[in-house]
């Protein structure tokens, strides 16, 4: 397989429960060694789509493809890590337990398993808890656990659903650091997530997703909603309005009281403040925006 | 099938870790402990002491008929471990989330549940055998009757285990963990229940009553089977005075007049193999 073929493909997929729509048309397709964030709100299908990649869920309609081969067939599987939504291990066995389970079950030679085990089990801070049972792990430590199993055999893919639920923030430090080491690795990372910041600081490429139809997709450059300059004023005449709107490449909005000059920068603050005062107005308050995702998920699901 | 050893060795752990086997294997030992303490007394009730040939023969029946009571018993104590067993290993396991990391692994579903499955009917064929030798040593030493057919008997019980345990599995593929359990142990009382007002119709000459047996013992082969676990209990006596007793007999549920034909065997075999198919399909075929 050439290096750039993509690892996991989507060809109109569809997934139908009963009248509802969870995946409505899906085209997409990952890379080798991106972090790929599947964004959306709860219920966008972001876990369906997961699902129905690892043969978990079938498709209505459409198929698709991991490591080459059709969804559901358990070999494309053999090189893929996963965390699940619900993570939930076997309460009567120890870490240490689960995590030879799975290599058992992924085929891993049996002479890499106590290497490897340790090695996750390190990456997930629980090298001190793998010989107690999980039944007494903190949530945050079996949500940890999850990733050293879906770490297991240094997978060629590695899809994370919603990582960092039950982790601190210290925890959800770790794990962007984790996923950023796997980027080195050369490793896939599909990263299911509503966090935005989670996804802006580690994802190469980004889809939005909402109500299971895909809204956009791009590089995380491509996608984010350039900055702007906030100003709290008021008395603006129509004329100063259409100024300000010029003054920035991205136009002018309103967020309640506030004003964004979609587009401006920092330099510009004098000018801006200048145009409303000249104009007749009074300025209250001025903050600088950084260009974020947040901006782009609330103004693609607004249009939605 | 890869990943079916593996399955099956996580399960009975689960098994021991969960102290399923030990509540299991110590409950039954005092079951057994309590009953030969019974058949004990048996040559100590009033008109047993110092008993001519016809007395032992009365002891020896009396001996057979509670074994068979307390077999009963037993059978229905397997029936539920069975399905109490299976009914959560894989409704259960969906529900909590333990099962889709599993699923996520090259491994097929059929392995995941043939490889539950494997285990639990080890488990149920060793219970049956173990606990059903004991009972059987018990009634050895305390009354001296040995049943005639004592291995055949194991056996018939331990397939009625592993028909419940496929009916359980199958179940479970579908509906939740306690519905699954109620589901497959009211089919398994409709059968006995079946069973028996099959024999009542036969006693009193109804065959449309009688074919209702017929028909429950086909469609669940539990009772069958164990109407096969009387009649290897029954001394050769109780058989022939039931078969001088005419066809009222049939009316007893407690009496066999004969075992169960091997087609019949057959056909339990062959139902085992069909429910644990239908399981691997629906579980195939089902979402996750």
């Amino acid at each position: 397989m050439a290096a750039t073929s993509p690892v996991v493909e989507f060809h109109a997929l569809t997934k139908r429960y009963g009248r509802t729509t969870a995946l409505d048309d899906l085209d997409l397709q990952v890379d080798r060694g991106e972090v790929f964030g599947l964004l959306g709100a709860n219920g966008a299908g972001k876990t369906t789509a997961v699902k129905v990649l690892l043969g978990l869920t079938r498709p209505t309609s459409g198929g698709g493809s991991l490591l080459g081969m059709p969804f559901g067939d358990p070999e494309s599987r053999r090189r893929v890590g996963y965390l699940p939504e619900l993570f939930r291990y076997q309460g009567w066995l120890t870490g240490g337990e689960v995590l030879r389970l799975h290599a058992e079950l992924s085929g891993l030679a049996p002479e890499r398993w106590a290497e490897e085990i340790d090695t996750v089990l390190a990456t997930a801070d629980l090298r001190t808890r793998a010989d107690d049972r999980v039944s007494t792990y903190s949530k945050g430590m079996q949500q940890r656990l999850g990733l050293a199993v879906a770490l297991l055999g240094r997978p060629e893919v590695v899809v994370l659903d919603e990582p960092s639920t039950a982790l601190d923030p210290l925890g959800r430090h770790e794990l962007r650091g984790t996923i950023r080491g796997l980027r080195e690795l050369g490793t896939t990372v599909i990263l299911n997530s509503h966090q935005l910041t989670e996804v802006e600081q580690v994802c190469d490429r980004v889809a939005i997703i909402h109500l299971g139809r895909l809204l956009a997709v791009g590089a995380l450059s491509d996608l984010l909603v350039a900055g702007g300059i906030r100003l709290r004023a008021i008395g603006l005449s129509p004329a100063a309005e259409d100024e300000l709107a010029r003054a920035g490449e991205g136009g002018l909005e309103r967020d309640g009281p506030w004003l964004i000059v979609r587009g401006a920068t920092e330099e510009q603050i004098p000018e801006l403040v200048e145009m409303i005062v000249r104009s007749g107005g009074r300025v209250y308050g001025v903050e600088l925006m950084h260009p974020t995702l947040e901006d782009r998920f609330r103004q693609l699901l607004g249009s939605a | 099938m890869p990943g079916i050893w593996t399955i099956l060795r996580v399960t009975l752990r689960e098994g021991i870790r969960r102290r399923l086997l030990l509540a299991l294997g110590g409950l039954s030992l005092v079951g057994v402990l309590i009953t030969a303490w019974g058949y004990a007394e048996l040559p100590n009730l009033p008109g047993g002491r110092g008993a001519t040939g016809l007395e032992t023969d009365q002891l020896q029946l009396i001996a057979s008929q509670l074994l068979i009571l307390v077999m009963f018993m037993f059978s229905f104590v397997l029936a539920l471990a069975a399905v109490f067993a299976a009914a959560p290993s894989v409704a259960g396991e969906l529900e909590t989330g333990e099962m889709v990391a599993v699923l996520a692994r090259p491994v097929p579903r059929r392995s995941v549940l043939l490889g539950k499955w494997l285990a639990l009917a080890i488990v149920v064929v060793v219970y049956a055998l173990g606990a059903t030798a004991l009972e059987f040593a018990a009634v050895l030493i305390t009354t001296g009757y040995h049943p005639p057919h004592p291995i055949e008997a194991s056996l018939y019980l331990a397939g009625e285990g592993l028909v419940t345990l496929a009916l359980a599995m199958a179940l479970s593929t579908r509906v939740p963990p306690v519905t699954a359990g109620i589901i497959a142990m009211l089919l398994f009382g409709i059968a006995w229940v079946g069973g028996v007002v099959g024999g009542i119709g036969a006693a009193f000459g109804d065959p449309v009553v009688g074919q209702l047996g017929t028909v429950t013992r086909i469609v669940l082969p539990t009772d069958g089977l164990w109407r096969g676990a009387i009649f290897s209990l029954e001394p050769g006596s109780m058989v022939l005075a039931g078969a001088a007793a005419g066809p009222q007999i049939a009316a007893f549920p407690f009496y066999a007049s004969a075992p169960p034909p091997l087609v019949y065997l057959a056909w339990s075999l062959i139902w085992v193999a069909g429910m644990l198919a239908i399981a691997v399909v629906s579980f195939e075929r089902r979402d996750l």
